[in-house]
């Protein structure tokens, strides 16, 4: 684990605070912790703030993201990921990182999720797990868990969740992890070793939503920012406790930890070698 | 392929392809959808001759984000689809046009809606310039020969380089398909435009601050300038959710990027125009069966021109008001029910007598329509 | 073996909470596991127990506002 260096000195190099507070965000949203704990990996890690670019989707949980001090790119609901592949395809030099919410990286977005996990682009994927659309006021999602209440879901949802990290690991991505916004330290550390992985990364942050989920589903998750990081430090499971542990147990707790991290090709590496080939042929 | 020959035959969305390549761009990402596959294959062999960059994605939606990513990092990018195709679009050109993103996305039409037939008509002439939500004004360029499929694609990337605005080239399935004479330019001779990068220093720099031009000067990722883009309507700074008096301020600039430049923008054909006394405006494929007419009734002593468009939109206003004062009657000929006949209608000030010639069914215009019509005026 | 005197009063962190940043959202107060902070007047953080502050920085990582720094004495 890396020494924990003073918010201080991560705030001066990484973070313009004239616009960090004008995104909002509710009190206790987890979305910042999600965006600090980026800003510490990134300066772990020493890139340059010219040769990374944040994506952004259309969130709320995360949009602090857009005052982090590096270049930055806001667009459509859904879209970043597809953006984010030309930018890298076009400029491999750059370090690209996504922040989106649940619904913007697997539900409207999720045709790009699984295309660029199958490519392998050197993409990290940041989505800030909500199990809700914050954004919009509270609506039901592709996380959501089967049975829960939402603004468009007044009797509950009839529909069962998807589990990001399967998905991603099941298309082809070669990091995939999942971290919560209780694990802090767990969560700068992840975060480091997804931007350096040289392949397509994806993190699954168990974000807290205490206004819109965790209000409307005081049972499930609680009902404060404080009892839902509780639930979260008192549901998790790290993976290589839960690999000794039967399906029957883990019902109902939140695995968390590495659970992909292999090498394939990277699909702008692949590429480069079509470049030399088609300039031979003439 | 002997590039040291300059005149070749070629296909006409095989010189989109040229056109593209010698106009300088290095990104393509597609979709296939007949007709305008062949710019897709075409290209995935060209590009990476030249050190350039293909990728088919997923969808459409896809394809034009990738198109735009890889702009805004720097590339000149370009896509090409149909209808529908263009139709899951849509919401990202809205995105381009907001955030300033160059891009050229050629269209070539099918016909019908929905899924409609694989064959040529003009019937995306209002939805290619009205479809994305808000009207902003974008530039359309419509060839009407394999040799335009090749200029007027570098006019394109260059127009959206200088502008900082998406650019599209509506061609059709019979246009895509035919093959003519181009006699093609050593590339690098060719003139090529570059978006602007800021002047000021990167410390004064706002990214959606524009000097006199009205278009913000674009820096790269890696730059000393800290680059900034946004889907939603900001103020200079970037930043989200601007005062009503600000909102003014950037729309009437967005509008004004083209609408300024309306003298230099719009281009047109005049054919046998001179001495005319009846016109025809068509455009496109469609303009060449109206040449094919205009030959038959100059024979017959009828005293009827062509102007053509070659710039849709901005629509080329000015010269039809003139034109409306030189001549009698307008026919205006289209593959469609009748979209940019509103147009020259609503242009209408010298009181010409306007009639309209459609062919709605996947075939080009037959040139003895326009000839009854040429006739029954004449 | 070096112990550390957990239980000694030297001071080892300066705490700082700014009040305009902080939504009062309760989180560092909860997990701080040293009782350093408790919930002040207006709801915002005040530091009740500098002492037992071991310089862990929980706070400042799972502050979601950067509301809260710890500086280490001099």
């Amino acid at each position: 684990m890396a020494k924990i260096a003073p918010l201080a000195e991560i705030v001066e190099k990484q973070i313009d605070m004239l616009t960090y507070g004008q995104w909002g965000i509710c009190a206790g949203c987890g979305g910042g912790i999600v965006v600090q704990a980026l800003a510490r990996a990134v300066d772990t890690i020493g890139i340059p703030n010219k040769d990374i670019v944040i994506l952004n989707g259309i969130h709320c949980s995360g949009s602090q993201a857009a005052s982090l001090k590096c270049n930055f790119i806001g667009g459509l609901h859904g879209r970043s990921i597809a953006y984010a592949t030309g930018l890298k395809f076009a400029r491999p030099d750059l370090t690209v990182i996504t922040v989106q919410g649940d619904g913007d990286a697997v539900g409207i977005g999720g045709n790009h999720f699984i295309h660029a996990a199958r490519r392998n682009s050197d993409i990290t994927v940041v989505v800030n797990n909500n199990f809700i659309y914050g954004r919009t006021g509270g609506q039901y999602g592709p996380t959501t868990p089967k049975g829960a209440f939402a603004t468009s879901a007044p009797y509950g949802t009839v529909d069962r969740p998807i589990d990001i990290c399967k998905l991603a690991e099941s298309a082809g991505a070669t990091f995939v992890a999942r971290g919560t916004t209780y694990h802090v330290i767990e969560l700068v550390d992840i975060l480091e070793k997804a931007i350096r992985h040289h392949g397509f990364s994806v993190l699954d942050i168990i974000t807290q939503c205490p206004t819109a989920f965790g209000r409307y589903n005081p049972s499930l998750m609680g009902n404060s920012t404080t009892e839902m990081l509780k639930w979260m430090r008192d549901h998790s499971v790290r993976i290589d406790k839960a690999k000794g542990i039967g399906t029957q147990e883990l019902e109902g707790k939140l695995v968390i930890g590495v659970f992909v991290d292999k090498e394939a090709p990277v699909y702008e590496d692949e590429y480069e070698k079509i470049i030399q080939a088609a300039k031979k042929v003439k | 392929m002997d590039k040291q020959k300059n005149v070749q035959l070629m296909q006409g969305n095989e010189a989109v392809v040229e056109g593209a390549i010698a106009a300088g761009v290095r990104f393509f990402a597609g979709y296939p959808i007949t007709p305008s596959t062949e710019i897709l294959e075409r290209i995935s062999v060209r590009l990476p001759q030249v050190g350039g960059k293909f990728i088919q994605m997923e969808d459409e939606i896809a394809s034009i984000s990738a198109v735009l990513g890889a702009s805004m990092g720097g590339v000149k990018a370009m896509t090409a689809t149909s209808g529908p195709g263009f139709a899951l679009m849509v919401e990202t050109i809205g995105y381009a046009i907001v955030a300033e993103i160059p891009c050229v996305v050629v269209e070539v039409q099918r016909v019908g809606p929905g899924a409609g037939m694989v064959f040529t008509s003009q019937q995306d002439t209002m939805s290619i310039r009205w479809a994305t939500p808000g009207g902003f004004e974008t530039i359309t360029l419509a060839p009407a020969s394999v040799k335009e499929c090749f200029e007027l694609t570098i006019r394109a990337v260059n127009l959206s380089e200088r502008f900082r605005v998406p650019v599209f080239l509506l061609s059709d399935a019979h246009l895509a398909h035919i093959r003519e004479k181009v006699e093609v330019p050593n590339y690098n001779e060719v003139l090529r435009v570059d978006r602007t990068r800021p002047t000021v220093p990167p410390y004064k720099f706002l990214p959606y601050e524009a000097d006199e031009t009205g278009v913000p000067g674009m820096p790269d990722f890696g730059s000393e300038y800290r680059c900034k883009i946004v889907a939603v309507l900001h103020d200079k700074t970037g930043k989200y959710g601007p005062s009503p008096e600000e909102r003014t301020f950037i729309l009437k600039r967005l509008h004004n990027k083209i609408l300024a430049h309306l003298d230099e923008l719009p281009m047109v054909e005049e054919y046998m125009l001179e001495d005319a006394d009846i016109a025809v405006f068509s455009y496109g494929i469609c303009a060449r069966a109206v040449k094919a007419a205009l030959k038959t009734a100059r024979a017959e002593g009828i005293k009827v021109g062509l102007m053509r468009p070659i710039t849709l939109w901005p629509f080329p206003k000015e010269a039809v008001s003139k034109l409306t004062s030189r001549v009698s009657d307008i026919i205006v000929a289209e593959m469609n029910s009748g979209q940019l006949l509103g147009e020259v209608e609503r242009a209408n000030e010298g009181n010409a007598n306007i009639r309209f010639v459609g062919q709605e069914d996947g075939i080009v215009m037959d040139p003895q329509r326009i000839l009854s019509a040429i006739r029954e005026v004449g | 073996m070096k112990t550390r005197d957990l239980q000694s009063t030297k001071v080892r962190a300066l705490i700082e909470v700014n009040a305009k940043q902080c939504k009062r959202c309760g989180i560092c107060v909860e997990f701080c596991n040293r009782g350093v902070l408790a919930e002040g007047e207006d709801g915002l953080p005040e530091v009740v127990n500098l002492e037992q502050c071991t310089l862990c920085r929980l706070c400042e990582l799972r502050c979601p506002d950067l509301a809260i720094m710890v500086e280490e004495a001099t």
